[in-house]
């Protein structure tokens, strides 16, 4: 219960901190930053990993890999897709 | 040092230093903050580069300091393995996706995140097992995240389907009565959700009704939202997929997860604000509503003997001469790849002392800088677009506006209190000195109403494809 309430607190703090620190963003960051908090999305990956990794049932094992596949694409894909098209607003600055 | 008699302390210590050593805890730390700053950069222009290149670095960190907990066993092949596959698919899409075909990707990787919280939580409830009962925390946040994960990847997917052009997608699904089977399904999805919690010994049996019903009811959400609206929907599975990472963290007890998704979802949900303002409608009203043409104009009535098709050739013969020109792009630009004929439209007439102005709607295109990223593509410079509230003021002096398949963000009826679109923000064209509407036919936009803008005196029509349009513009403009 307390670790619960510590975690909540954490989650609060987190989700005002998000909405603080965003503030103007120009219509030309648009898809980048929803791209860019689309790889992050991807941390489940560091869920999947521990849930795969650790093997604890077989079926565990398999969602957790299936798990770990997923949130890949995801980071993987979304870094990359983020950084080609930061680079095409780049090139004229 | 940790003072371990702080019961709050010790009970996060307790629920993971069998898992993860506090090294690896304090790499999580650095890891947000890298999160934070790298989202941060990602709002100025000129830190956004910067800004990717951390959070990508803080994700490295995060998932690296994870791996020795795994270390050892069958599990290391099974994490190694699938972060190859994984990441191999993740490269090719990334690279080979063209950049008008970026929103659907973007919803592609937004469904797999959702997918892998559907998995993670339904791993870690198998491997918790009816024996060693799960905490009501654990239980909640699991339900939760095969919830919102389960309905952010078949969203994803359907968006993904929509956005693709997919034949099955050409009209928005809606079924009789899906305002009521909405609700049905959610109600359903809110007592498997009970049940998962309330049966620990049965939950992992109740999860599997649970994640199919929410995929449904992404499904079901996501169908009836017509294309136009796709900029929204796209925002808020990207606000969703955080959430259900946050969930996720729940699960396992992990403060990056939920440091990490909170941030994603508070992202996500500003996105989703600024383009339901850019039309004027609340979120309930782009995820249940139906745009009502209440006041219905019939189409004939407004075009009837005013419409006045024009050619590439005397589109051209008008350019001679001309100071200002406004380029308002649409979604039609999109979908004929006509950015490149664009960007030579752009040169000659530059070339010629025109000064050539891009006015972009926030919500033109299917996802939220959808126009932005297209015109970046061909190298426009990033002054030459201009938002529609600051490009609006001085259109009168514009002697012509070439609208390039937008339809609705230039519909004049906007303005008039009784019409479909009532109040939202358009781009003025109509106060331009010429108006060229380059499009296929008169039919209407995604709100389903005629456009007077047409039928104006000072406007004229050139029905054709956005690509070969621009290319005849381009060839009669060097002829001259």
């Amino acid at each position: 219960m307390l670790l619960l309430v510590l975690l909540l607190t954490i989650l609060m703090l987190a989700i005002f901190l998000g909405f603080e620190i965003i503030t103007k963003v120009p219509p030309t960051l648009h898809t980048p930053l929803m791209s860019g908090s689309n790889a992050i999305s991807g941390i489940t990956l560091v869920g999947a990993v521990i849930s795969a990794g650790q093997h604890a049932t077989t079926a565990a094992a398999i969602f957790g890999t299936i798990a770990v596949v997923m949130a890949t694409i995801n980071v993987v894909g979304g870094y990359m897709v983020t950084h080609r098209m930061l680079g095409m607003f780049r090139k004229k600055g | 040092m940790l003072n371990v008699t702080n019961p709050m302390l010790l009970a996060l210590v307790e629920s993971t230093e069998q898992a993860l050593p506090m090294w690896a805890l304090i790499a999580y730390l650095v890891a947000s903050v890298l999160f934070i700053l790298g989202i941060k950069g990602l709002t100025h222009p000129r830190t956004a580069v910067r800004g990717n290149l951390m959070s990508a670095v803080g994700m490295f960190i995060a998932v690296v300091v994870t791996l020795p907990a795994v270390l050892g066993g069958l599990g290391w092949g099974l994490v190694i393995g699938g972060v190859a596959v994984g990441g191999a698919i993740g490269v090719v899409a990334a690279t080979k996706v063209q950049m008008t075909a970026m929103p659907q990707m973007v919803a592609i990787f937004n469904g797999f995140g959702g997918g892998a919280s559907i998995f993670v939580a339904w791993a870690e409830l198998t491997a918790t097992g009816p024996t060693q009962a799960a905490g009501s925390q654990m239980l909640i946040a699991t339900a939760l995240a095969g919830l919102i994960g389960a309905v952010t990847f078949s969203g994803s997917f359907i968006a993904y389907g929509k956005l693709q052009e997919f034949k099955i997608f050409w009209n928005p699904w809606v079924l009789p009565g899906h305002q009521l089977l909405n609700a049905v399904l959610g109600v359903a999805v809110v007592t498997m959700a009970v049940l998962v919690i309330a049966y620990p010994g049965g939950a992992v049996w109740w999860y599997i009704p649970l994640v199919i019903i929410a995929l449904v009811l992404g499904v079901t959400l996501t169908c009836p939202i017509g294309g136009a609206d796709m900029p929204v929907v796209i925002a808020l599975l990207n606000s969703y997929s955080g959430l259900a990472a946050a969930a996720t963290g729940f699960v396992i007890n992990n403060t990056v997860l939920i440091i990490a998704g909170s941030l994603v979802g508070a992202s996500g949900l500003i996105l989703t604000a600024i383009m339901c303002k850019a039309m004027n409608r609340s979120l309930a009203n782009v995820i249940f509503g139906k745009i009502d043409a209440t006041k219905s104009v019939s189409a004939d009535d407004i075009y009837a003997g005013k419409i006045k098709a024009t050619s590439g050739e005397e589109i051209g013969m008008m350019l001679d001469g001309v100071q200002r020109v406004v380029i308002v792009p649409g979604y039609g630009m999109a979908v004929a790849q006509a950015q490149h004929a664009v960007r030579h439209l752009y040169n000659e007439l530059e070339a010629r002392d025109v000064n050539v102005e891009f006015a972009v709607h926030p919500v033109a295109g299917r996802m939220p800088g959808h126009m932005n990223v297209l015109l970046a593509e061909v190298d426009i410079p990033y002054e030459k677009l201009i938002e529609s509230d600051d490009i609006n003021p001085s259109l009168d002096t514009v002697d012509m506006a070439i609208v390039l398949g937008a339809n609705d963000v230039v519909n004049p009826v906007a303005r008039e209190e009784d019409s479909a679109i009532a109040g939202m923000p358009i781009v003025d064209v109509d106060k331009c000195r010429t108006v060229v509407v380059i499009k296929r036919s008169l039919s209407p936009g995604f709100a389903g109403i005629p456009n007077p803008l047409f039928a104006l005196d000072n406007t004229l029509m050139f029905f054709s494809d956005g690509k070969e349009a621009v290319e005849e513009i381009v060839a009669a403009v060097k002829e001259n």
